[in-house]
This record gives C-alpha cells, sequence and structure tokens, in this order.
C-alpha cells in the first residue's frame, strides 16, 4: 500500500493470476456467492450436488455394466465407474462455467476493474465444493467394499485433483477469453465436455483401447485426463480388489513414472498458455462485453 | 497524509477508439479472412482523440461536456476498466469509482452479504468492511432490512445501500458519475454533504455530472470536453457558463 502511494501507475494493468492471492477474501466472497446462488429456490438445495451425479452413475452402470456387461470383466466395475465420474464430473463443470464466467459477469467487468482471472478462479473453486460431497460418497462406496490405500495412492489422489483444477483453469482462462469475442466458444466447449467422458477410460478399461489403437495407443495417453482418470483408478478402485479379483493389467506401463510428469507438465504449460492468452485478450473485455 | 501538490491522476495524450464490431460469430470472420479481408468488418469511433490531463491530489474536478462527449470513457480510462489506445493513464494511490453503484450486488442475496460482496470488489478488506459495517448500515438508513434479500428493497433503499458502501471504501481518488441523483431529497442532501466531507479530508474528487448548479458547488475545477477534446480547463463557474453558452447557441 506505502508502496502504490508514492508512485504514479497504470490503472487496470494486473499481474494477472497471481493477483488472486492479494484477492483471496474477495475470491472467498465470490466462491460463497456462486454456492448460494446455485440452488436458490429448491428444496433439495446442495443435495442435487449428490443426486445429480449418483443418477448419472446409475444409467452408466445399468446401460455398461448390466447390459453392456461390463461388468464380468472388470471386479468392482460400480467404485470403477464412480471414482472416474467424480473426476471427470469436477473437471467438466470447471471448465464449462470458467467459460462462461466473464461473460455472465460482464455487468460487473465493464463497470469496475478487478482482476479479471478472479472469475474463472472462483468457478473451479466452486467446482470443487461440489467435487468434495461426490468424493466422500466416493470413499465411502470405498471402505463399504473393503478400501486399502497405501499413503502413495492417497497422495497421488490429490496431486490428480489439483492437476485437474490446473488443466480446468488455464483452458477455461482460454475459451472464457475468447468467448468474449466469439461466443462460438462455449459451445466448442460443451463438444469438449461430450468428448471428454468417453475419450478417457472412465467406461471402459485402457486395454480395451490398446488393443484397437496397438502401437498409436501412447495418442490415447496423451490426453492428461487419461492419466488422470487412471491414477484415480489406481488410488480408489485398484486397493479395493481382493486377492482372487486380481485383474493383470489395472495399469497401463509407465503411468507413475512417465506419463504422469508428462500430464503434469502439459497441464502446467496449458495454464501459462491460457493467462497468456487471457492476458492479452482481457485488455479489451470493457468494451467489447 | 496527502500532500496538495502531488499528481493523482495523470494523462497524457490519451486516445481510444472504439470498434463497433458488427460480428459475432466465427464463421462471420472466417468467412471473411477467406475472401482476403475485403471490406471492414467493423466501424471505428474516436471517444477520445488526444486528452492531456492532471490532477493534483486534494483537487476537485468537474468533468462537463454534452452527451458523447467521452466523459464517461475518460472515467472508465482512470478507473483502469478500459485501456488507451494511444498516450498513458496513470494514478496514484486506490482509485474507487461511484460508477453505477450497484453493479456489484446479487439480488438474491441479502443485504449484509451485499455489503461484504460489494466492499471487497470496491477493495476493501474484510477488517476494513467489518469496522465500516455498522456506519455504512447507518448511513443508508436499512436498518432491520440489512439481512432481507436485496431483490425486495425499493429502488432508493438499494441506491442509497450501494452509495453507503462505496461513500465508505475510502480511497484516494474518487470518481463520480453521475450518482448525484441518488434517492429522495434530504438523502442527497446527505450525499453532497459527504462528498464535501470527503473532498475537505483532502480526497481527490473527480466529478461527471449533468447537474451544473451541483457540481458548481462541490467542485472548484472544471474541464470541458467536446467530441473527445479538452476545450477548457479552468474554474468551475467559467467553465459551466461556457458550457452554458456553447449550449444556448447550438
Amino acid at each position: 500500500m506505502a508502496r502504490q502511494m508514492d508512485q504514479l501507475i497504470k490503472p487496470g494493468m494486473g499481474r494477472g493470476l497471481l493477483d488472486i492471492y492479494g484477492d483471496r477474501f474477495l475470491l472467498k466472497l465470490l466462491v460463497r456467492k456462486e454456492i448460494k446462488i446455485r440452488y436458490r429456490g429448491s428444496v433439495l438445495g446442495l443435495m442435487w450436488s449428490y443426486v445429480k451425479p449418483l443418477m448419472q452413475f446409475l444409467i452408466y452402470f445399468i446401460a455398461l455394466g448390466i447390459f453392456l456387461n461390463l461388468e464380468r470383466g472388470t471386479p468392482n466395475y460400480a467404485i470403477y465407474l464412480f471414482s472416474g465420474i467424480v473426476l471427470v464430473n469436477f473437471f467438466t463443470e470447471s471448465l464449462s462455467n470458467a467459460t462462461r464466467s466473464i461473460v455472465d459477469n460482464r455487468d460487473l467487468i465493464r463497470k469496475i476493474y478487478l482482476p479479471r482471472e478472479l472469475f474463472p478462479a472462483a468457478t473451479v473453486w466452486v467446482s470443487a465444493a461440489h467435487f468434495l460431497p461426490q468424493l466422500l460418497v466416493l470413499i465411502a462406496a470405498c471402505l463399504v467394499v473393503g478400501w486399502t490405500p497405501s499413503i502413495l495412492q492417497l497422495l497421488a489422489a490429490i496431486l490428480i485433483f489439483a492437476m485437474m483444477a490446473v488443466l480446468a483453469t488455464g483452458l477455461g482462462l482460454m475459451f472464457g477469453a475468447v468467448n468474449v469475442y466469439f461466443r462460438d466458444s462455449e459451445n466448442i466447449v460443451d463438444m469438449i465436455v461430450m468428448v471428454v467422458t468417453w475419450a478417457s477410460p472412465v467406461l471402459y478399461v485402457w486395454t480395451m483401447v490398446e488393443r484397437v489403437m496397438g502401437p498409436w495407443y501412447w495418442v490415447y495417453q496423451l490426453n492428461p485426463i487419461t492419466t488422470a482418470v487412471e491414477v484415480f483408478h489406481w488410488a480408489f478402485w485398484e486397493p479395493t480388489l481382493k486377492a482372487d479379483q486380481m485383474v493383470s493389467d489395472t495399469m497401463p506401463p509407465d503411468l507413475l513414472g512417465f506419463w504422469l510428469p508428462v500430464s503434469l507438465l502439459i497441464s502446467v504449460a496449458i495454464l501459462f498458455l491460457g493467462q497468456l492468452m487471457f492476458r492479452r485478450l482481457s485488455v479489451h473485455f470493457a468494451q467489447e462485453l | 497524509m496527502t500532500s496538495h501538490g502531488h499528481v493523482a491522476i495523470s494523462c497524457i495524450g490519451v486516445r481510444k477508439q472504439f470498434v463497433l464490431r458488427h460480428t459475432r460469430s466465427l464463421k462471420e470472420a472466417l468467412v471473411w479472412l477467406i475472401k482476403g479481408r475485403k471490406g471492414d468488418l467493423s466501424k471505428r469511433f474516436m471517444a477520445l482523440t488526444d486528452v492531456s490531463l492532471e490532477v493534483k491530489q486534494g483537487e476537485t474536478v468537474a468533468l462537463l461536456g454534452l452527451n458523447g462527449s467521452g466523459k464517461s470513457t475518460l472515467l472508465k480510462l482512470i478507473s483502469g476498466v478500459l485501456q488507451p489506445d494511444g498516450g498513458t493513464v496513470r494514478t496514484r494511490g486506490r482509485v474507487a469509482g461511484l460508477i453505477e453503484v450497484g453493479a456489484g450486488f446479487h439480488h438474491d442475496l441479502s443485504g449484509r452479504d451485499n455489503v461484504y460482496l460489494n466492499g471487497a470488489i470496491l477493495g476493501m478488506t474484510e477488517q476494513q468492511i467489518d469496522e465500516m459495517f455498522d456506519s455504512i448500515v447507518e448511513f443508508s438508513e436499512i436498518g432491520e432490512f440489512i439481512d432481507t434479500e436485496v431483490k425486495f428493497y425499493s429502488s432508493g433503499m438499494y441506491l442509497r445501500l450501494a452509495f453507503s458502501i462505496a461513500v465508505h471504501t475510502d480511497p484516494e481518488v474518487f470518481l463520480i458519475d453521475e450518482i448525484l441523483a441518488v434517492g429522495d431529497e434530504p438523502f442527497q442532501r446527505k450525499c453532497i454533504a459527504k462528498i464535501k466531507e470527503l473532498s475537505a479530508h483532502g480526497k481527490t474528487l473527480f466529478v461527471v455530472s449533468h447537474d451544473l448548479d451541483l457540481v458548481s458547488t462541490v467542485c472548484e475545477r472544471g474541464v470541458l470536453l467536446e467530441h473527445g477534446e479538452v476545450i477548457m480547463d479552468g474554474e468551475v463557474h467559467d467553465v459551466v457558463a461556457e458550457l452554458r453558452s456553447r449550449t444556448a447557441a447550438a
């Protein structure tokens, strides 16, 4: 503050995501506001955050697990399915809300200068708040069938959660900024969201993909969400398997040693790229909205 | 401590151009690119051509001009919402705007939640809001309705609360855009008294208003804008007289 007092500064020049740390009180209020108004006027309120993913889970479980019989080849298929669904839901919800966040907050952005990165960042936090109850359901289910994770597996799950947040923030900054200029952006994101669940091994197992893609399997594995889902399976699903249920290829080779670092790198790179694009485009947000 | 004499706002050769884009779809933009960028997708409009202006700490400046002369654009450049296309805008200390009060209000939140949210948006810390809270509610005359959702407020209550938050943010530089028309007569008087009090405390005021009599009582200095250019800068009464004679002639 004292530094600002004695020099002239150019207004409206933020330091991007770094500013959010200084404005964390405002971030907290924005997140709280979103959570409060999300389910306003509804009887079930936050319960909808449980009901919707459970419904989604049931549909997949009945259609794929029972009708298409995926349950046969994959022991504890319910856990396998649900651990992937909650993670992908966190990502898709973050991304699609972050993309809309700038346009949705146009009234504020046009009138008052704030670090604009706050809005996409806040939506990711809101999604995290919805992810948490789902995670609790997942953990409860895991414990029921006998879950014995190692410390390493728990740490990996936390790391993957952080990685998904980084990836969603990065892509959210990109698509959110472009959305100001071209509203096509949110439709593209809707499409990405649709594809994401199927483009990673949430509903099926990775060996099915490898059988089809053969030497090109690495292309599939390059998707950070694929790695994230597989590590989540390793942390939540694998430790629930009994000795007699062991499946030989629960994880693709080199998942932790090679693909995890690669995915982390890709996610961080996307965050940087997103921030760069966002800064370039945010200069004219107020007049384009 | 504010020393009269330091520059609070400095604009040097500021230029701002608006692009009126006709299209909002990727398809049209692509077609335009493929056709070799023929024709113009957009129309340009100069809002500010070459504005240089310096405001010292503690000064009270009225920005005058007819509709479309670029007053609000200049205010937005100073607040940082817009960035200039040419020249530089610089400010010293925290700048807060009473620009369209209540922009940060959310209808489904209570008055209390909105005080915190809006206060934080205007740059207050949690501690500052805690300290100021009672004073904000008292000034707004909202009283017991503070825990009611804002959507049930009358428009007067809404504006009073928003104004009250804004004047309690305590920045060094105040930007005020057409806000003095808030609420009923008694509240308006209270607002003007508050604004005068702020300027007595050495705050820099930068006011945009069409109420010429009012700005001449609040401000010392007047700046007249026309078609994005400063055409007069001097004592507020002289500038008001000049604007009046110009409008009478037109």
